[in-house]
């Protein structure tokens, strides 16, 4: 079971790696999306994957799953939510302001050279 | 701290002083306050000549920072005193000079004297330190404060360029001894100069100790403009006269003199040494006077004659080396070249500081100092003419004057270094004296050229701006003290013999001597018809003729091509390296951020797949992975392709469901892996996610390039291939070499003990770990403020309201 979600993380980064390395800006903020659900796959995988009850106390089961990685998790998923909205609106600001979202044309160092 | 500690810094802190007394008494030149103390340091130090002469040596120690080991300890022998003496000498004849040279209404005194007032005490630190470091921060104090002083007048472009090559040039070399330094400290285990002096026998074998060799006598030869790091002192002409005079004849340039007299006892006695001290100053010699006589600036000629002379003092410490290798001579029959650096060193500060100082005179009483222009002066300064005179046949090494001895002794120790049969001498010694006698030949050119092209010939006085005259006598006394001297030294060398040669040799190679002998140091100007003095005859006669018919062979100076000079070279070197950053910081700081992620992303790969395969990574173990369910099969296929269509949606609005679906398909397996509270997260945020999205598609507006296919790019596949790849290596490596149980059973058994709480999950996301989730709080308020003040607040543009 490990086995295959590491390897659907993999491809969850493969793809995400992808869409970083374009040009529109909005493939790159769909990129961070993909790349934080790879992550948080990766880290409910990495507390292992046994079979138990859902870390409810009131389930009465022998043995529970790890509920230290959940708790991880739901705090990586509230963050990213708050950076993908930051970084989306900046997106829509940027475009607002700039006229592109091309990243290509939104090099800052002309002005050095 | 005791008096000497203070005499050292004394210069540091009466440069505090100088911005006020300048401030406060501006009818007094503020130099006459300044000369003060050079005086009173010059009378403290000839205190200490009785106990030298005793033989006896003097060492004070302050702590500094004595965890390491580095420690203020000032020590006075032989050859820090001599040195010494120099410094404050010479430093209060050029401050009274400077008070006659630098006119109080119309210069920065309070600049100039701060200044050359670091440079004193950093130049009596260097030379009366006995820990290395303490030596060193002396040493790039002179360096500062010599390119300070070259800069003086920092509006001429040739000031500046001036000082930032010495500087590069004599900071490389700083840097490079240091290195050498600790090297040192290495090998002995000590800063200090004296300890490592005691433990020479037992390093001397090991593989450091070239090394440690090399590297300081690069700092000794940058210092000391050696061939061929000698290029800054002709541009550091550029500095006012006095300080020529003493930074950059008599003091400074001396400083790499001083380092190698001071770990000959160190270093000396090793082939090594002697080959590159003698032979590179040797050339250097040589090579200094050669190209002395082509020039037309009176300084220009003067700083390649201090080159040359540098050398020539420099070859003496090399051959006197070999002194030490032989063990067998019992008699001092080559340390008489050690006795002749010393006495050179002493008289070419006399001589060189009188003639700059003439030449500042010149300069300043007919307003150029080209050669071309001048003549004839003659009878309008008869003054100078005669320091001059002095000065220049001194150089040329004629009696009577005390060139004329040092000369004489340094052919004795040339001929004499023949007739070793050591370090490949036999072949090879004859070498010595016959460049020696040709750079003698030169010296005696150029020094003809200073006398006779400025002050007899045809006078020119359209050439000049102000008509010439005799300078004011304030400006002539220092150069008349150093000229009485160039005369009193020659008829009564005896001044010298015992009081500070001597004391200085015994520092310079201690253990040659037992008990209580005494190096024996006669000098004398008359040793009968001997083979020195038919050489001094040669170079007396065919410098004369070649004086003469100057302009007949000097073409022989245009055969050399100008773009192979050295200065071109530094030149180049410079422009070279500045070209070049700026080349290969424009080929990879290009501005695309996509181009930045690669970086990223193939040091990821690189960095993280290396230490995979070098640690050995891939021991894969599968006994502790669960069973595959056709319901997580099923899902995981679904989030593939929903990953899939992401990639190769033609439009934006499809790749944006298809990223929704694949945040759905997450907290499905949320749901399948027991995680009741991050599915419903999952499910809350992706809504709102695919929401902001889809707004944000409906601002952004419809480019038609935008609706195309993504364009495929080979590399960008490489790159997320390789990260997919490396990903998935680690998760499985991690997964199969787990090292340690897991901490939840904690959480497990006192959730509900502990907290109260049945729910694991909520009690360690508010109760165990509740910080988290503080400051998780903190990072939504954040983005909400972030979003809020980047819609509401907008910076007017220009032309708005």
């Amino acid at each position: 079971m490990e086995i295959l979600m590491c390897i659907v993380a993999g491809i969850l980064f493969t793809a995400a790696t992808y869409l970083m390395l374009s040009k529109s800006i909005l493939r790159i903020i769909i990129g961070t999306g993909l790349l934080s659900h790879g992550a948080h796959l990766l880290i409910l995988t990495m507390g292992g994957l046994k079979k138990g009850a859902a870390p409810l106390l009131g389930e009465h089961a022998k043995s529970y799953v790890d509920p230290l990685p959940q708790a991880l998790i739901l705090t990586a998923i509230v963050i990213s939510f708050g950076v993908t909205s930051f970084f989306l609106v900046l997106a829509y600001r940027s475009y607002q302001e700039l006229g592109t979202d091309d990243m290509d044309q939104l090099r800052g160092n002309d002005q050095y050279e | 701290m005791t008096l000497l500690h203070l005499a050292i810094i004394a210069p540091f802190l009466f440069a505090i002083l100088v911005p006020f007394l300048y401030k406060y008494f501006r009818k007094i030149h503020t130099g006459w306050f300044v000369l003060i103390l050079p005086i009173v340091l010059f009378s403290y130090f000839v205190q200490f000549i009785d106990e030298m002469m005793d033989g006896n040596t003097i060492i004070q120690t302050a702590e500094w920072i004595p965890s390491l080991g580095i420690n203020f300890t000032a020590y006075i022998d032989g050859l820090g005193l001599l040195f010494a003496l120099l410094i404050t000498g010479i430093g209060s004849l050029v401050v009274l000079y400077s008070i006659f040279y630098l006119a109080k209404e119309k210069e920065q005194l309070h600049h100039f004297y701060v200044y050359l007032l670091m440079f004193m005490g950093a130049m009596l630190g260097v030379v009366l330190s006995d820990n290395v470091i303490v030596l060193y921060t002396f040493w790039e104090f002179t360096s500062l404060s010599s390119f300070l002083l070259i800069g003086f007048w920092y509006t001429r472009e040739k000031s500046r360029y001036g000082a930032q090559k010495s500087m590069m040039i004599t900071i490389f070399g700083g840097l490079l001894m240091l290195g050498g330094f600790i090297l040192l400290y290495l090998l002995t285990n000590t800063f200090s100069i004296r300890e490592m002096i005691s433990q020479v026998p037992a390093i001397m074998d090991d593989k450091l100790f070239v090394p440690a060799l090399i590297l300081i006598l690069f700092g000794a030869f940058t210092k000391s403009a050696q061939f061929p790091f000698y290029i800054w002192l002709p541009d550091a002409m550029e500095a006012p006269t006095p300080v020529s005079a003493y930074l950059h004849s008599a003091t400074m340039v001396k400083a790499g003199i001083y380092l190698v007299a001071r770990f000959s006892p160190v270093f000396a006695g090793t082939a090594e040494w002697f080959w590159i001290v003698s032979a590179f100053g040797l050339f250097t010699m040589f090579w200094g006077s050669f190209n002395a006589v082509k020039q037309t600036d009176l300084k220009g000629i003067l700083a390649f004659s201090t080159v040359s002379q540098l050398g020539m003092i420099m070859s003496m410490l090399g051959v006197g080396s070999a002194a030490l290798v032989l063990d067998s001579v019992s008699d001092t029959y080559y340390s008489v070249a050690i006795v002749a650096a010393i006495f050179h060193l002493i008289n070419h500060a006399t001589f060189k500081g009188s003639l700059f100082m003439v030449v500042g005179i010149i300069d300043h009483e007919t307003g150029t100092r080209d050669i071309r222009k001048l003549g004839g002066l003659m009878s309008f300064m008869p003054i100078s003419f005669t320091i001059s005179i002095i000065g220049a046949f001194s150089m040329a090494g004629l009696p009577p004057f005390n060139g004329f001895l040092s000369k004489e002794m340094f052919f004795t120790s040339m001929v004499r270094i023949t007739e070793l049969n050591i370090l490949n001498l036999e072949t090879l010694g004859l070498l010595f004296p016959i460049i020696a006698w040709i750079a003698s030949i030169f010296t005696f050119i150029y020094s003809m050229i200073i006398v006779f092209k400025t002050f007899t010939g045809k006078f020119q006085p359209e050439k000049l701006k102000t008509k010439p005259h005799e300078a004011p006598i304030g400006m002539l006394i220092s150069p008349i003290i150093l000229a009485s001297l160039v005369i009193i030294f020659f008829f009564f060398p005896s001044l010298l013999e015992y009081t500070i040669i001597e004391p200085a040799i015994a520092s310079i190679i201690p253990g040659m001597l037992g008990g209580d002998e005494k190096f024996h140091v006669h000098i004398q100007p008359w040793h009968g018809f001997n083979t020195e003095l038919w050489m001094t005859i040669g170079v007396v006669l065919i410098g004369l003729l070649a004086f003469l018919m100057l302009s007949k062979w000097s073409g022989i100076y245009r055969f050399t091509p100008k773009k192979l000079t050295l200065n071109k070279g530094y030149d180049a070197a410079i422009r070279g390296l500045d070209k070049s950053s700026s080349t290969f910081t424009r080929f990879y700081m290009t501005g695309f951020i996509r181009d930045y992620l690669a970086y990223i992303f193939i040091f990821m790969i690189v960095i993280v797949g290396t230490s995979l395969v070098v640690k050995n990574g891939f021991s894969f173990n599968l006994r502790n992975t669960a069973p595959v369910g056709i319901y997580e099969a099923v899902l995981a296929a679904v989030m593939v392709i929903g990953t899939i269509t992401v990639l190769f949606a033609k439009s934006r609005l499809t790749s944006i469901i298809a990223l929704g679906s694949v945040g759905y398909s997450l907290s499905l397996f949320f749901v399948l892996f027991r995680a009741p509270d991050l599915a419903l997260t999952q499910l809350c945020v992706e809504t709102v996610s695919v929401a902001l999205f889809l707004l944000c598609f409906y601002y952004l507006p419809e480019l038609k390039k935008r609706e195309k296919k993504l364009p495929f790019k080979l590399t960008n596949l490489i790159i997320s291939l390789g990260v997919g790849a490396i990903v998935t290596l680690i998760g499985l490596a991690a997964n199969s070499q787990r090292v340690s149980e897991t901490i939840s059973s904690y959480f497990i058994e006192n959730s509900y003990e502990l907290a109260g709480g049945k729910n694991m999950v909520n009690v360690i996301l508010v109760d165990f770990r509740g910080f988290d989730t503080l400051f998780e709080i903190t990072v939504l308020c954040i983005a909400a403020l972030g979003i809020y003040g980047m819609i509401r607040l907008q910076a007017k543009k220009e032309g708005e309201e």
